[in-house]
């Protein structure tokens, strides 16, 4: 066997390369299997309703549909229908009542794709209307309530308390209290009191949901887009009241998932389908209905800060408020797992956090690139601006003097640990040239600068397994349920396992999940897969490893200087059997107590960054972001070239999030769900970008590792809007930032008024 | 009324007789012969990753009625004559210029495009021939630099 090989930290080309610049490249929506059926559903078009009837005579008619099935024939193979990761609440297809437009009510089967289309077309509800409710802040206390009575899962303890609760919009509500806020806010120099919004808008990757599902005697194989195959598994199994072991999930490559596919999407639909039907069935969602799917959270964020003369912030109160639509998701996760850091990366000794997960009568919202973050330093690095403005201190001086620094405890009392958030900041400084003089532009056309940190706790703990089986003949696979989307895992997870074992990257295969074969993973998430499968899959490649050297010793062989087939034939007489080795992992948790204090809240952070420079046009308001600066800490890269393509997408995706992409509602309606009509970034929307990997180590991390896939969303939003006060002095406090908002602004610093 | 039609048209070279739906555009038909490599996203012509050559000519799949490739010149990105990579793929994966890879083939069948009408494209230019082709995993960076490579290695094989 050959001594390890430096593999980790190489910027190798993807494994399937090849396979996806020759098309190749297997996904669920362009699947087919014998047999199938095409499942397209009819919507509601009402956001809150009792369902009078539905009447689905004409689409039953129709030559070559197979089946109609509505909520009630769901209810005839499955008692309670009704799924989700923190809540049981929302119904494969709606029972009772309407709670959102867009709410699949019935669905139609047939061979040919457009009649089950056509079909669906041709199907009525009737509805008696009841009253909605679309704000977030406006659920806390709103006559209409989405649910009557709150029915969280039972596997999460810490949400046994809202069991049976009834008339409340508030699915979760979680607090943190740290010192004493009231004092502190007292003894201040300065109070600063601001409230900024998000909007409510969407993942959108180019692949939409899909699931084929074939059924067995009393099973299941479900192919599906998801990014969490043994959550799937074990929901659908659930379902069905079978074992795990009767439901089997295959995920080839995602074309995209950004979040949107994680926890059940398409699958139940498609599996109560097939159970019905008899036949494999695909549910596949145009890109159109993924807007009825599921979203990432509108917000509304107040924060309040006690700050001293010099600077220094001695408490902060934070309130956030999350439009999670009618179905929880995994909003109160969000709640609770990102609200612990809405006080920001900062050194405060007095901090008290509320934050809600709210109920409305709006397309469902759940964890997108950030699980929240993005939302909450777009307020805290606003907020932090507006402080250094009004006190006439420096936007990089103010952070300095309050940055955590390496070993101070977080609002949750965890202590800080190899975050390198000084070392980013300065890095950024550095890159933006922030003490050097800035050309502040002419005339018409003025110039800004502004920057923002911030940062995210991974969610903890969760699990990750892996197997990795060498063959006689020296080659081996790694199995593994972390998908692949885009993010590059099975060149990471690869790189890993041959630099463990010293076998070439080249004779290292990565078998896609497969509940039946590949072993257990939480979900691929919130950029946990690096870290925690990361350390399985070392774990796993080590045992193999130690196994091997064990063989070649049994048969007097040096495991470190035998090629493995010689070894292999030493002990079978010829090239037969195989190494198995299998590793698991599970970081330590320290479960918050009352007011939200851990010692051990998360196994790492992740830290971005972002500088942004603009011009703005004072006639017009009409800006351009014409530099924008990404620092993240990743630890040390598996693999530098797909982790910075990872960063400049994440910082792109935000982009659209800050400057272009809004979903817009009427009556509960979203009036433009297209590509038409809901701009995502295109090539001549990206401005000159710079990013960098601080030279940074995750020292409880696989090679020093952590995850990437987020950080670079987390600075963009405040950065821009904190160079366009810079430039001309107008605060923008919604998202989108748009032309409009910044000429209003203009306009009342003018003093004129605009209608 | 018939709905349907039998058109022949060459794919990826050799001859398909197949039996199309008036409404069916040719992304479904593509799918039907076992091709994937053109995919529906946006299905309104607004993303490319649907992008077929007919006759030559980059087109939308999603928005081509299949009828209308009769005794017409179909390619796909499956198309490879060699059996190997050409400089825009191997530009592609040298450059990193795609994560999930659902949006490549659009790109490279357009990059090859952009590069036969025009040696040595500058950014404005890339950027103006590609405004029509979407990536949600925003890989445009690493893109216009394998149209650039790509320029080059054709150059040099040239
Ligand atoms: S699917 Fe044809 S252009 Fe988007
Ligand atoms: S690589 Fe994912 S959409 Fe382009």
């Amino acid at each position: 066997m050959n001594a390890p090989t430096s593999i980790v930290g190489q910027p190798l080309p993807r494994l399937e390369a090849r396979a996806k610049v020759s098309g190749r490249a297997e996904y669920v929506h362009n699947m087919r299997v014998p047999n199938m059926l095409h499942a397209k559903v009819f919507r509601s078009t009402l956001a809150h309703g009792r369902i009078r009837s539905i009447d689905v005579g004409a689409a039953r008619a129709m030559p070559g549909v197979f089946a109609v099935y509505t909520g009630e024939d769901i209810r005839k193979l499955i008692a309670e229908p009704y799924y989700g990761p923190a809540f049981h609440d929302q119904p494969i297809l709606a029972i009772d009542k309407v709670r959102y437009v867009g709410e699949p009510v019935a669905v139609v089967l047939a061979a040919d794709v457009h009649v089950a289309d056509n079909a669906a077309a041709l199907i009525t509800a009737q509805y008696d209307e009841l009253a909605a409710v679309y704000g977030e802040v406006e659920a806390m206390n709103s006559r209409a309530v989405v649910h009557e009575v709150l029915k969280p899962a039972g596997t999460f303890a810490d949400l046994k308390y809202l069991k049976d609760k009834r008339d409340t919009n508030i699915a979760l509500d979680f607090h943190l209290r740290r010192g004493d806020v009231k004092k502190a806010f007292a003894g201040a120099d300065h109070v600063f009191e601001h409230t900024f919004t998000t909007q409510q808008v969407l993942h959108l990757p180019l692949e939409s949901f899909a699931t084929i599902a074939e059924p067995g005697d009393g099973s299941l194989l479900l192919h599906s887009s998801t990014q969490s195959p043994s959550f799937v598994r074990t929901e659908i199994a659930r379902l069905f009241g079978w074992p795990d072991n009767k439901v089997r999930v295959k995920v080839p490559y995602l074309g995209g998932g950004f979040g949107a596919k994680v926890y059940v999407k398409s699958e139940a639909l498609a599996a109560a389908c097939a159970m019905l039907a008899r036949r494999p069935v695909k549910y596949a969602l145009t890109l159109e209905e993924q807007f009825y799917m599921i979203t990432k959270h509108a917000t509304t964020l107040r924060i309040k800060s006690g700050v001293m003369k010099d600077g220094k912030i001695t408490a902060r109160e934070c309130e956030v408020w999350w439009n999670g639509g009618a179905y929880a998701d995994i909003g109160p996760r969000v709640t609770q797992k990102s609200g612990f850091t809405a006080p920001g990366p900062y050194d405060i000794d007095h901090v008290h956090i509320d934050s809600y997960a709210l109920y409305t009568h709006l397309p469902p919202a759940g964890a997108l690139r950030g699980f929240g973050i993005p939302q909450l330093v777009w307020a805290y690095e606003s907020h932090t601006d507006m402080i250094a403005r009004e006190l006439k201190i420096d936007p990089l001086a103010i952070r300095r003097k309050n940055i955590l620094r390496e070993g101070r405890p977080q609002a949750t009392g965890t202590p800080m640990k190899d975050a390198a958030l000084e070392l980013v900041l300065e890095r950024l400084a550095t890159r933006m040239q922030w003490d050097k003089g800035f050309d502040k532009g002419t005339g018409t056309v003025k110039r800004g600068r502004g920057i923002a940190i911030g940062f995210k706790a991974s969610i903890s703990p969760t699990t990750s397994m892996a197997i990795v089986n060498i063959s006689a003949d020296g080659s081996c696979a790694l199995y593994s349920s972390t998908v692949d989307m885009g993010q590059g895992s099975d060149t990471a997870m690869a790189q890993m396992v041959a630099e463990v074992t010293g076998i070439p990257i080249e004779k290292i295969t990565v078998v896609h999940p497969d509940t039946d074969v590949t072993p257990y993973d939480m979900a691929t998430l919130g950029s946990r897969s690096t870290f925690h499968m990361g350390h399985a899959v070392k774990n796993a490649a080590e045992d193999a490893r130690d196994k091997l050297y064990a063989l070649a010793r049994d048969v007097g062989l040096s495991g470190e200087t035998t090629l493995i087939p010689d070894i292999f034939r030493k002990k079978y007489g010829m090239l037969a059997g195989n190494i198995v080795g299998v590793g698991s992992f599970i970081p330590g948790y320290t479960p918050p107590n009352a007011d939200g204090q851990t010692d051990n809240a998360t196994p790492f952070w992740m830290i971005g960054a972002t500088g942004a420079e603009v011009e703005v046009d004072t006639e017009t308001g009409e800006f351009k972001v014409t530099r924008l600066v990404n620092l993240v800490d990743v630890g040390k890269p598996i693999n530098p070239a797909i982790m910075e393509t990872q960063i400049s997408g994440a910082t792109v995706m935000q982009l659209g999030f800050t400057l272009q992409e809004q979903m817009h509602f009427t009556n509960g309606q979203v009036t433009n769900a297209s590509l038409a009509d809901y701009k995502i970034p295109g090539i001549r929307d990206i401005p000159p970008m710079e990013n960098e990997a601080v030279d940074a180590e995750q020292r409880s991390g696989p090679f020093g590792a952590k995850g990437v896939g987020e950080s670079g969303t987390f600075g963009v939003s405040p950065a821009i809007a904190n160079a366009i006060d810079d430039a001309v002095g107008v605060r923008l406090t919604s998202l989108p930032l748009t032309a409009e908002a910044v000429f209003r602004g203009l306009a009342k610093k003018a003093g004129r008024e605009l209608l | 009324m018939n709905t349907t039609r039998t058109i022949t048209f060459t794919l990826n070279g050799a001859p398909v007789t197949t039996t199309v739906g008036l409404h069916q555009h040719l992304v479904e038909v593509l799918h039907a012969q076992g091709l994937t490599g053109a995919r529906e996203a946006c299905a309104q012509g607004l993303c490319g990753c649907c992008t077929v050559l007919v006759n030559g000519i980059a087109v939308s799949g999603c928005l081509y009625l299949a009828v209308f490739a009769d005794k017409a010149d179909v390619k796909t990105i499956e198309y490879s004559p060699e059996g190997k990579l050409d400089a825009v793929q191997e530009s592609f994966i040298e450059c990193g210029a795609f994560q999930c890879g659902y949006c490549t083939p659009g790109f490279v069948l357009m990059v090859r495009q952009l590069l036969d009408e025009q040696l040595d494209p500058s950014d404005d230019d890339i950027k103006h021939y590609l405004a029509g082709n979407l990536c949600r995993c925003a890989t445009y960076p690493e893109v216009v630099k394998a149209v650039k490579l790509a320029a080059k290695k054709r150059k040099v094989a040239a």
